[in-house]
């Protein structure tokens, strides 16, 4: 039976499938489905042999567990697509003025826009990076922006992911593994292909040196924090895709005022660094005299203008939680233009008017902190139980300030693969987009996800959630 | 008042160190009530990586130690010209006055803290000056000047609990206490010109707080004044950690020993 009160990405009722899925349709119809299920193991075999594993938080047991992956794509046509860019575009241009702005002039808040209570009693505001120009004035390099879909033409953006967007690795093996598995569908469908990020990443890091880089090309380097990091995989998958180094804490030092790394050669200067270590563990020297992850000195070297941190410290101001909710504004000050994508109405639980609401309605909405991730921490009311909306409303009424609460939106569903053949689940959608001084450029795809349990909303992978590829047509 | 500065501080290790960092906060800058004449630093057993101006318009020097060295030696001097502006600094700040409003962990206002607060809420709601120059006063008696009872990371509440300390102890107090009353406030590293006492130990500190109409003031709590034309500024921040005159960070487990020159006279 259709859910009629969700969105089907697949079908348009009546068993006809939507325009975009129609020659996948046909083709599905074609196949026998014990093959396809057999499809879907072989699919699980090739990601272990390769190594895609992903490490949960808080399961002591299962440290690596892979990441389920369904066979089934995700499908977008070129004219939906070519929306979702424009409104990405704007807004990720927004957020590079939001943060040019708010680490110098502040005009947005002289202009009482924003409220400067919501920057200045934010831990994600550094005042480390006051005054500071990085080079090409590009504050976030890399953007990962969550997106979901309640209906033909409604996309809303749930989250901006502007400090280190992890899974785009998952983006790129999806694909291979679907290309390696179904080469005909291929040839009968016109997929723009995805296998490009990696050099794009390189070109627009590159395009964000320094202008002092030696030789004739910068050095990018992706700065991990090591084998224990739950995106560990990716990191080192990503230095290898685009011919970068990979580096971590203990191969870096300060050498004639650059950032170089120790190489059977002697050291070599660093213009591009790629971290994936979190900004209060960047510098020691700078930020927490206890990190053991980060370079000592980065942020003397970065301030000199002698190296490029991608993403630049302090963009966790511009993806807070708590500031979510003044996105529309945010786009509207530093465009002139109204926003093109919704932004999903939001009850912020400091204000006492909203938390009243947010009490009284605990069962309906979904409850996020304020700083949280990952899935981590939050309530979906109508998955929730007695005891655990009780517990949630202590906490609530405990420390109101940091959580933010939504509506329970009517995510999309596209069918997955089951033993008992398609089954529609909910699923959001995350497009990479990389931004240089004179480009933002968005990879057609994305990472997909799908939440597999029947009738759940959550789709974050610690929390359950599988993935899919996701294709955009060249119509 | 021309002020002569000398200062030379010499860190040695006890067995050779691979590698270190020294960040650097040592240069006076032209401002309100100082003019700097001359000014030299100079450094031995490390080389210079990079200059830069902080988020605070500090000059900045980032040096790394040689390898395998054992001392590095810092040596600043020079002349500057400064006048008696009875500790106004004036409107002038470079980033956003609200930065100054939120504690850090060296400032953050404890119990004690609060309480010594509290007893400058009355005085403050009637003249704000003259309710920071309470506060200070209090501050000065309940966190007594003593050497040797706390250290360089000893927070603002730790030294109000012992009920002593050093100048930069005094500082923070006075700093966490301002913050938690909702004024901005500031930590200043500097030099101060001792009557009859060439030799000092160590550089100085003290704290500013910004006063509607004023903009900012000084209040040194160990001297019971406002700063005057004996005191000159060098770096500012939100606490000593920031305005540190040397942060240093190294590999290794060397001992280090510190050993401190200071001249200021007229």
């Amino acid at each position: 039976m259709t859910d009629t009160r969700f969105f089907n990405e697949m079908e348009a009722g009546e068993g006809a499938p939507r325009a975009p899925y129609a020659d996948y349709a046909n083709w599905f119809s074609g196949e026998d489905p014990k093959d396809l299920l057999r499809k879907s193991a072989e699919a699980e075999t090739f990601f272990r042999r390769i190594g895609i594993t992903f490490n949960v938080y808080g399961q002591k047991d299962a440290q690596e567990r892979l990441i389920p992956f369904d066979i089934v794509p995700r499908i977008i046509s070129g004219a939906e697509w070519r929306v979702l860019e424009k409104g990405i575009e704007q807004r990720v241009r927004a957020l590079n003025a939001f943060l040019a702005d708010i680490y110098g002039g502040q005009e947005i808040l002289r202009s009482g826009r924003l409220p400067t209570e919501l920057i200045a009693k934010n831990d994600a505001f550094l005042p480390q990076m006051v005054g500071m120009v990085p080079p090409g004035g590009v504050y976030t390099h890399i953007v990962g922006t969550d997106l979901v879909r309640t209906g033909e033409n409604e996309f809303y953006v749930l989250e901006d992911n502007a400090r280190t967007p992890s899974g785009v690795s998952y983006m790129l093996e999806n694909r291979e593994t679907m290309l390696q598995m179904f080469p005909e569908l291929f040839t009968k469908m016109k997929v723009r292909p995805v296998s490009s990020y990696p050099a794009e990443l390189r070109r627009s890091l590159s395009d964000c040196a320094p202008p002092n880089f030696d030789g004739t090309k910068p050095r990018v380097a992706i700065l991990t924090p090591g084998i224990h990091n739950s995106a560990y995989f990716e990191h080192s998958f990503l230095a290898d895709q685009m011919g970068a180094e990979l580096v971590e804490s203990s191969d870096l030092k300060v050498v004639d005022g650059k950032v170089q790394m120790r190489t059977t050669k002697g050291y070599k200067p660093i213009d591009v660094v790629y971290r994936r270590v979190d900004d209060d563990y960047l510098d020691p020297l700078s930020f927490n005299p206890e990190s053991m992850l980060g370079v000592p000195g980065i942020m003397d070297v970065y301030r000199a203008g002698n190296i490029t941190i991608a993403n630049a410290p302090g963009t966790g101001i511009a993806d807070d939680k708590a500031l979510y909710s003044y996105m529309p504004d945010i786009v509207e000050f530093y465009t002139g233009e109204k926003a093109i994508l919704k932004n999903v109405p939001t009850w912020r639980c400091s204000e006492e008017d909203s938390l009243k609401y947010v009490l009284d309605n605990l069962k309906d909405l979904v409850v996020k902190e304020v700083h949280g991730s990952g899935g981590y921490g939050m309530l979906v009311g109508p998955a929730a139980s007695k005891k655990e909306l009780s517990e949630f409303e202590a906490k609530l009424r405990a420390k109101p300030d940091n959580y933010v609460a939504q509506p329970t939106l009517a995510l999309s569903t596209v069918p997955i693969m089951t033993k008992k053949g398609l089954a529609p689940r909910h699923v959001d959608l995350r497009p990479f987009v990389l931004v240089s001084p004179n480009r933002v450029h968005m990879t057609a795809g994305g990472l997909t996800r799908v939440a597999l349990k029947e009738g759940s909303l959550v789709v974050n992978s610690s929390q359950g959630g599988g993935t899919k590829d996701t294709w955009v047509l060249g119509d | 008042m021309r002020l002569k500065i000398s200062h030379t501080t010499t860190y040695s290790y006890d067995r050779p160190v691979d590698y270190a960092l020294l960040q650097l906060r040592l240069t006076p800058r032209n401002g309100p009530g100082q003019t700097v004449l001359s000014w030299q630093s100079q450094v031995s057993g490390a080389t210079q990586q990079v200059a830069y101006q902080d988020h605070f318009r500090n000059d900045v020097e980032l040096v790394q130690m040689h390898e395998g060295g054992q001392t590095v030696t810092i040596t600043s001097q020079g002349e500057v010209e400064t006048e008696n502006l009875n500790g106004v600094i004036g409107m002038v700040s470079k980033v956003p006055l609200w930065i100054y409003r939120s504690p850090t962990r060296a400032t953050t206002a404890g119990p004690t803290v609060r309480k010594i607060a509290a007893q400058a809420r009355e005085a403050l709601a009637g003249n704000a000056l003259a309710g920071v120059h309470e506060l200070s006063s209090l501050v000065a008696e309940a966190v007594t000047y003593t050497k040797g009872e706390t250290h360089v990371a000893t927070t603002a509440e730790e030294a109000a609990l012992a009920g002593k300390g050093v100048c930069q102890d005094q500082a923070h107090v006075l700093i966490a206490a301002a913050r938690h009353l909702g004024l901005p406030a500031r930590y200043v590293s500097g030099y101060l010109l001792l009557e009859g006492q060439t030799q000092q130990e160590a550089g100085h500190g003290w704290a500013e707080v910004h006063i509607d109409g004023l903009g900012w003031v000084g209040f040194d709590v160990s001297n019971a004044i406002c700063p005057d034309d004996r005191y000159v500024r060098v770096a500012i921040g939100r606490d000593y950690g920031e305005a540190a005159p040397v942060r240093g960070l190294r590999q290794g487990d060397a001992t280090e020993e510190l050993c401190v020159s200071l001249q200021v006279q007229q």
